[in-house]
């Protein structure tokens, strides 16, 4: 079963829970950008969320308590994000970087006296009498409840933003402010839901992180995941299942490349640890070429702030 | 209920009067925030605003802000270029990176040869390095219609590792006792980038600042290129209908943005840094993005908030140092003080008005 | 030249300010510290942090201290250096290896300022000390633990940088595991940080679910230890840096606790009381500066019981942990029957020595 030392069963199980903090980030954000608003400050949201999350958990005791206190952390700083390029009309791709700034600093603050604690664990959804069966128990039965939760949450936004009314709000929101608000949307309210709703998701991808994958709070945790998602959002042409394979991609190359090396396969470690990212630049560019000269999916309203005149 | 209401035209004094008026929120805010964490908030907003300019010790800070200034300005000059036509290069920290490791490498394979054509050439090197790292996302752009943010932000990473490769390979001092680092170029005065006027902080990285700032300015007012690249971006249609080349836009824009971080990285690595080390990049490239929005695209604008940049790192390091703030108080500060800047712009181009009765 | 004036004319002005007090001791220092991380990274900048608090306890009013968090090393730590000497510090800690050229630089512009360098060589001018720890005894510590207690046979390593300091950490282990079980296996996986948790538990995970059952770490967090408690007992790890207590009752069995307190105190106290002089200190269990955290239940009475007199005759100076004969990966000797290792070797080590797999990235 094991191809060079690498058993392929446990590797797909792992990277399902590896890419989970990207994947729910990466979701949030296909929201935040279908609606035309380009939030650059993921990475402060997620951490913000993973102290969010550790604190509400250990507080609590509840792993899943902790999720949404996660989840409520993100939102509430996205709104500081909303507040500002819908109300005050400022720059959205400045006012992102900030509040990854600001959302660091809090964080490291706020986790203060958060060191060196254990949260309550988050534990195996399914009885191990499923998570045991060979090849599909480690894969389907064998995760905590969140890698479900963010692949239903891959169907859901899927089924949204392609089905129903307010999906095609938010893409017409996204695609053209102007017709979307003649048309009698009101754009800065629509647009400032699905900031929330991002950083909400941003928020619980940082939980993620400090809850289930590393469970402790220690200053940047989150270590740069956030600007993984954003990319990952690109990557997947703003379409939530290619968000999914995208996430799923590359945390498997992560995944693998580290298991490469334990497993002393040759290949130089440098060349190993610079994969994930050739690799995912690599699947876009033949994705993209197949679509050369068509446009690459991007909400054409993307990054534009929006003020009715009338 | 107040409302929003756009000008006819833009506010003159508004466009002057914000960054104080945004500077003066911060201050109160951030007071606020220092005062609950038990310091003295006037002490504190003194330490981060005035001391480093007029304070005991100023006339050692003062050189620092343009050292500080220095690469951001430069780096951010290039990507309002291009932020201008629409072309989102946000991966400035890999050029940047790209531009130190060859205009360094360069300098380092003919150790210890003195002549005065080194440093030139390196410069030259730094610049290419930068633009190279560069042209991977402009022609996968061009060539397969490849989105440019993504690709220039995974190659911040591949940059990274390169970096950390040179650091413990090929760069590596070989009488560094096994440690990972190149040699130092302050031991190398034909590669040195050392100050010019050490009490302004001046050497060719700011040299090359200043003059970059006045020269993009230059194009942008005066010059057909410039005229494209504002055309490019707000209407993109009309721009093709006068003659825009779209892919020969990119090339250029992020050609010079990746150029001008790669110079900025060499300038840093041969003066300032003075070695290519692992953790050599200390996230100027991003830092910059910031800079250039807070300078409004402008090459003047950048040129004042690259300072103002400056400022607020070297007077929170003191603040934290002198009086025991934590870090990520400082950085708590920097955020809120964007925010400021970036809400109080509003009153340039817009003004509230009270909102009577229904509308 | 200009700046080199320039900063001399100020810290002369200082200087004279102050009384000039020197080689008769004094009556108050100030003790200043220079972080690469921040405070809250629970592992190395905390660690250096605890013993920047040990000293403000041990000397109380007589000493004032000051620290900067999160100093990228270059161009800001060379500025962040001279506002302390400039601000009256008396003597600078620095405490990473990549601050090794900017402390040289500003301690050549303040004669009167004392400089100590963690971790590097270089020591130009008469007011620059180094000081370093012999993590490496620790390592030959966990090294025995981990060959006795892997049932698989296989062990990992969570490597961050190939840097001298990292491959001495690999080799002692292995030697120590090797002579412990002869047929124990190394897996070392590279994670090209210093920092990042997702990736240490990644790295974790990778070597756990290859059969490797005992896991080391030269990375700053705890994930890899968090990791291994997923196991519910089958995989045991170790504290690093810190004594990651909170996992005593998990996977944690041992840790090597990075204790610098003794160092800084010693070193302000000989600044207060006159006796202070350059040094070049690189002082492990003996110094007290690498600890061995507390052996667990989990490790068998006689297994303990050896690694104990292992650390005990490390710290008697009896014994050390790179003793030949031992060869190199390729076979050639590096050390002959008996003899131990100089220091030089080792502060440069960039090869594995015989029976570990892989390669080096360089």
């Amino acid at each position: 079963m094991d191809i060079g030392g690498i058993n392929p069963v446990i590797l797909i199980a792992t990277l399902m829970a590896s890419a989970v903090p990207i994947l729910l980030a990466a979701l949030g954000e296909t929201v935040v950008e279908r609606s035309g608003v380009l939030n650059l400050g993921v990475e402060g949201m997620m951490i913000i969320g993973a102290l969010g999350g550790f604190v509400v958990a250990v507080e609590t005791g509840s792993p899943v308590i902790g999720f949404f206190g996660g989840a409520a952390a993100g939102a509430l700083l996205s709104l500081i994000f909303a507040a500002l390029t819908q109300v005050f009309l400022a720059n959205q791709v400045a006012t992102g970087l900030a509040l990854t700034l600001f959302g660091l600093g809090v964080s490291s603050l706020g986790g203060q006296g958060y060191n060196g604690i254990k949260p309550p664990p988050t534990e195996q959804l399914l009885p191990d009498a499923l998570a045991d069966l060979p090849v599909v128990g480690p894969i389907l039965f064998g995760h905590d409840w969140v890698v479900y939760f963010s692949i239903l949450m891959t169907a859901v936004l899927w089924w949204v933003l392609k089905a129903t009314r307010v999906g095609l709000i938010i893409r017409a929101v996204g695609e053209s402010h102007e017709a979307a608000h003649a048309l009698g949307y009101k754009v800065n309210r629509i647009r400032l839901m699905c900031i929330a709703f991002g950083g909400a998701m941003a928020g619980m991808g940082g939980a993620y992180v400090s809850l289930a994958r590393v469970p402790q709070w220690v200053d940047g945790i989150t270590a740069g995941a956030g600007w993984i998602a954003l990319a990952i959002v690109v990557f997947a042409s703003w379409k939530p299942w290619r968000v999914l394979i995208g996430a799923y991609l590359f945390g498997g190359i992560t995944v693998l490349q580290l298991n490469l090396q334990v497993a002393g396969s040759g290949i130089p470690v440098e060349y190993l640890s610079m994969a994930p990212y050739l690799i995912t630049i690599l699947v876009l560019v033949i994705m993209s070429a197949g679509r050369k000269g068509k446009a690459n999916g991007a909400p054409a309203s993307l990054g534009q702030n929006f003020h009715a005149s009338r | 209920m107040f409302r929003l209401e756009k000008r006819p035209t833009p506010s003159k004094f508004w466009l002057y009067a914000t960054p104080p008026v945004a500077v003066i929120l911060t201050m109160i805010a951030g007071g606020i925030l220092f005062a609950a964490m038990g310091k003295n908030p006037f002490e504190v907003i003194r330490t981060i605003f005035w001391d480093p300019v007029f304070g005991e010790f100023a006339f050692y800070l003062r050189g620092q802000l343009l050292v500080k200034a220095g690469p951001l300005i430069l780096i951010a000059i290039g990507l309002a270029l291009g932020f201008r036509a629409g072309i989102w290069n946000i991966g400035a920290e890999g050029q940047y990176i790209m531009g130190a490791i060859v205009g360094a490498g360069v300098g380092l394979a003919v150790f210890p040869t003195e002549s005065r054509w080194i440093f030139p050439v390196m410069v030259v090197a730094g610049a290419f390095g930068g633009w190279a790292w560069a042209m991977i996302p402009a022609i996968l752009k061009t060539r397969f219609n490849t989105n440019e943010i993504l690709v220039s932000l995974m190659l911040v990473y591949v940059a990274e590792t390169i970096l950390a490769k040179a650091s413990t390979g090929f760069l590596k001092n070989p009488e560094g006792m096994g440690f990972p680092g190149s040699r130092n170029f302050s031991s190398y005065p034909a590669a040195e980038n050392a100050f010019l006027y050490e009490p302004l902080g001046l050497h060719w990285g700011g040299v090359a600042a200043l003059v970059t700032a006045v020269l993009a300015y230059i194009l942008l007012t005066r010059h057909q290129a410039g005229f494209q690249i504002k055309l490019a971006g707000q209407a993109p249609r009309a721009a093709r209908f006068h003659g825009v080349n779209p892919a020969r836009l990119v090339v250029m824009c992020m050609g010079i943005s990746g150029a001008l971080a790669g110079l900025a990285g060499l300038f840093e690595v041969t003066g300032p840094a003075g070695q290519i080390s692992i953790d050599f990049n200390t996230g100027y490239g991003f830092t910059a993005i910031i800079v250039a929005f807070l300078g409004r695209l402008n090459p003047l604008g950048i040129v004042l908030a690259g300072f103002l940049m400056a400022l607020t790192y070297v007077g929170g390091e003191m603040a934290s140092t002198n009086l025991g703030l934590p870090d990520a108080a400082i950085q708590v500060f920097q955020g809120m003080l964007l925010f400021f800047l970036l809400a109080v712009d509003v009153l340039t181009n817009y003004r509230f008005r009270l909102h009577v009765g229904a509308h | 030249m200009k700046r080199r004036n320039l900063l001399a004319t100020a810290a002369m002005g200082l200087l004279l300010a102050s009384g000039g007090a020197f080689a008769q001791g004094m009556d108050k220092v100030k003790a200043c510290f220079v972080y690469v991380g921040p405070i809250g990274d629970g592992g190395w900048t905390f660690q250096h942090h605890e013993g920047a608090l040990a000293v403000q306890e041990k000397f109380g009013d007589k000493v004032e201290i000051q620290w900067q968090e999160n100093v990228p090393e270059g161009a800001d730590a060379e500025r962040v250096l001279t506002q302390m000497a400039l601000g009256g510090c008396n003597i600078i800690f620095t405490t990473s290896f990549g601050f090794m050229d900017p402390t040289n630089a500003v301690a050549a512009k303040f004669p009167d300022v004392k400089f100590e360098h963690a971790t590097g060589f270089k020591r130009d001018s008469a007011n620059v000390s180094t000081y370093n720890a012999r993590f490496y005894e620790g390592r030959a510590v966990q090294g025995h633990i981990a060959g006795k207690m892997t049932k698989s046979n296989k062990i990992g390593y969570i490597a961050s940088f190939p840097i001298p300091e990292v491959v001495m950490g690999i080799n002692s282990y292995y030697l120590h595991a090797k002579k412990a079980n002869p047929n124990v296996e190394l897996s070392v996986v590279w994670a090209f940080t210093w920092f990042d948790p997702a990736k240490e538990a990644d790295a974790a995970k990778a070597l756990i679910d290859q059969g490797v059952d005992v896991i080391a770490s030269h990375t700053d967090s705890t994930a890899p230890l968090a990791e291994a408690a997923k196991t519910n007992g089958a995989v045991i790890g170790f504290g690093q840096a810190s004594d990651m207590a909170e996992y005593k009752d998990g996977p944690r069995v041992s840790s090597i606790i990075d204790n610098w307190a003794p160092y800084y105190v010693k070193r302000v106290g000989a600044l207060l009381d006159g006796t202070y002089e350059q040094a070049d200190a690189w002082e492990g269990i003996a110094g007290g500066e690498v600890e061995i955290g507390e052996i667990t239940a989990a490790v068998p009475a006689e297994v303990k019981a050896e690694a104990e007199a292992l650390r005990d005759s490390i710290a008697a100076g009896t014994y050390h942990p790179f003793t030949g004969p031992i060869n190199k990966q390729d076979g050639s000797p590096w050390l002959a029957e008996g003899a131990t290792a100089p220091d030089g070797d080792l502060l440069g080590m960039n090869f594995y020595v015989e029976g570990i797999t892989g390669d080096i990235p360089q």
